[in-house]
């Protein structure tokens, strides 16, 4: 039997690796110009037409890219934040953290407008990042006082509420010209992401992706209960601060880069895990990451095809796509026990 | 010398004190049992002892070295626990939720040596559990939950186990075969065990020593002929008259 899971593993690895190649090379060959697949090699091995050249490396390339890490991103996120708070719908949506990172990301963008500076890629990452860190500030020290995890995600609803409502208010006292870009960076989209930033998405989201795999073995003790966990010798402490850092890190760089984008990091684990069959963290995290970004690699082709050539915003695809599978892991839930 | 000590050990949460003034030496190979009433504070006592949360006052000692000295990682291979903690548990097969005892052995991922998993097997065939290793933890029941527990904390591999309440909410047969598999480890590995137990006929036949706690503090300790005898389970409780003095099987225990 245990022979049957370790294959089932491997088949599910390999076909999740399939799926994440194909939806890549879909979103290089389709758009509103269709390049062919030998076309497009030619191309990524130093051929090709000029424009098609331009379109392919230029364009579809670090979108698809980006769509790739910021969705595994997401997900770990998600993951993460599920395994610390007990709770499967847990998530930098759900508990306001995309929210927070939004509302610095606006201050920063109307400031910076009024102020003459160019907003660049880090300023934004560094903007999100404190606003996760202020709304997780937030939820933390209410998340040892309250019974109830479904009390704790009504409170980062709330949160998000929050946050939503204070970034109106900046949004109300700005000049139309200065909130084009916030507009367009809130409706959430991985375009418009250049090389420099695919550095940096590189950077945050494989260290953040690495640290996360490297904290499986306390992530699986902890899955039996946090005194459990400790009588086995995880530091509870230390590692409840780690599993944060590493949520809102991810998160952030997401949020800087992406925008707000929802239900991926609810999602994506929840999938993964019923397609796995297990929840062992050793598997699950690199196994998310993957999902992940085949999931936005999915989402974002549509996104640009379903009603090409107008493009849809990524949360509206991952939405319409994510909440469902919400619903049906309450329901599941509710049947073999309470939340 | 003493596996594990308790000296002047005061027990609670914060700065409330719920136990007090706890002395004790196990040996390897005895079975202590904790009786007293509910939330008298035996689970405050054992979670001290498992460190799960920190003493107020005293010192706990393990091999006469203080148990703050020693490392997370080499606690839990001396000490392993079965507490009754609410867990919503994801999909896990028993196999894997019993592979948690062997945390603080494997290295960095926490990948599971041949070793590993035959002192797994052979944890789940002495509870009786390895037919259900392929099961979903979440869809077995309650009693086979808990002896899947009694294997993680057994393929720990312990020198100390730490149980609160392990019988409870298993049927006669199941609790027999709990407590005789923990009989059968204090003799066979020299395991010392620590538990709390309600059932005090069973607490009788297996323990080799009970501590009784009441109002804060240890009352009476001692062999369990020596408390289970001249009505002083009566006084232990708080036993009314007017109930229970009737049927014979529980005055056989509380007289």
């Amino acid at each position: 039997m245990t022979k049957k899971r370790d294959l089932r593993i491997i088949l599910c690895f390999l076909s999740l690796f399939l799926m994440m190649g194909i939806f890549f090379l879909l979103n290089l060959t389709n758009g509103s110009s269709h390049i062919s697949i030998s076309e497009m090699f030619d191309i990524l091995t130093g051929g090709g037409d000029v424009t098609a050249r331009k379109i392919i490396l230029d364009i579809r390339l670090p979108r698809a890219a980006a769509a790739l890490m910021l969705g595994g991103a997401l997900s770990i996120s998600g993951y993460l934040l599920q395994s610390f708070f007990g709770n499967p719908i847990a998530g930098p949506f759900v508990l306001g953290i995309s929210s927070g990172a939004k509302l610095f990301v606006a201050a920063v963008m109307i400031y910076a407008v009024k102020s003459g500076m160019a907003v660049n890629s880090a300023m934004l990452a560094a903007a999100a990042f404190a606003g996760s860190l202020a709304a997780v500030g937030l939820i933390l020290p209410l998340s040892g006082r309250v019974k109830g995890m479904a009390q704790l995600i009504i409170i980062g609803i709330m949160i998000g509420y929050i946050c939503s409502a204070a970034t109106e208010l900046l949004v109300n006292f700005a000049d139309d010209s200065n909130i084009v870009n916030l507009h367009n960076w809130s409706m959430g989209s991985f375009s418009g992401i250049d090389k420099d930033d695919l550095k940096i998405i590189a950077a945050i989201t494989g260290t953040g992706t690495i640290s996360a795999f490297l904290l499986s073995k306390p992530m699986g003790a902890y899955l039996h209960g946090e005194g459990y966990a400790s009588s086995v010798g995880v530091n509870i402490k230390l590692f409840r601060v780690l599993l944060m850092l590493l949520a809102s890190l991810l998160a952030a760089c997401v949020t800087a880069f992406a925008g707000p984008v929802s239900f991926v990091g609810v999602a994506v684990p929840h999938l993964i895990k019923g397609f796995f069959g297990t929840s062992r963290p050793v598997i699950i995290v690199p196994a998310v990451f993957i999902g992940g970004s085949t999931f936005c690699l999915f989402c974002d082709l549509a996104a640009r095809m379903l009603f090409s050539p107008l493009e849809l915003s990524i949360s509206t695809v991952t939405a319409i796509l994510g909440a469902p599978v919400v619903i049906i892991v309450m329901i599941k839930r509710k049947r073999n026990g309470g939340l | 010398m003493a596996v594990l000590s308790l000296k002047e050990l005061s027990c609670g949460y914060g700065k409330k004190v719920i136990v007090k003034g706890i002395e004790l030496e196990a040996d390897a190979g005895e079975m202590i049992c904790l009786i007293g009433q509910n939330g008298s504070g035996k689970s405050t006592v054992l979670k001290t002892i498992a460190s799960m949360i920190p003493p107020i006052s005293g010192s706990i000692l393990i091999d006469g070295k203080n148990r703050s000295d020693i490392s997370r990682n080499e606690a839990a291979r001396i000490m392993s626990v079965l507490f009754t903690e609410r867990v919503n548990y994801d999909r896990m097969t028993c196999f894997e939720a019993v592979s948690a005892g062997r945390y603080p052995y494997t290295g960095r991922l926490g990948i599971l040596s041949d070793d590993d998993k035959r002192i797994v097997n052979d944890a789940m065939k002495l509870t009786k559990t390895y037919e259900l290793r392929d099961s979903d933890i979440r869809f077995i029941s309650d009693g086979q939950r808990q002896l899947v527990m009694l294997a993680r904390a057994i393929a720990q591999q312990p020198r100390i186990m730490i149980l609160d309440e392990p019988s409870s909410f298993l049927d006669i047969n199941n609790k027999l075969r709990l407590l005789g598999i923990l009989k059968k480890l204090t003799a066979t590995k020299n395991m010392t065990v620590i538990m709390s137990l309600h059932e005090l006929e069973l607490a009788k036949q297996f323990a080799d020593r009970l501590i009784c706690i009441k109002n804060g503090a240890p009352d009476k300790t001692g062999t369990p002929d020596e408390i289970l005898s001249d009505g002083y389970i009566k006084e232990l409780f708080d036993i009314d008259d007017e109930y229970t003095y009737e049927i014979s099987d529980i005055r056989q225990v509380i007289e």
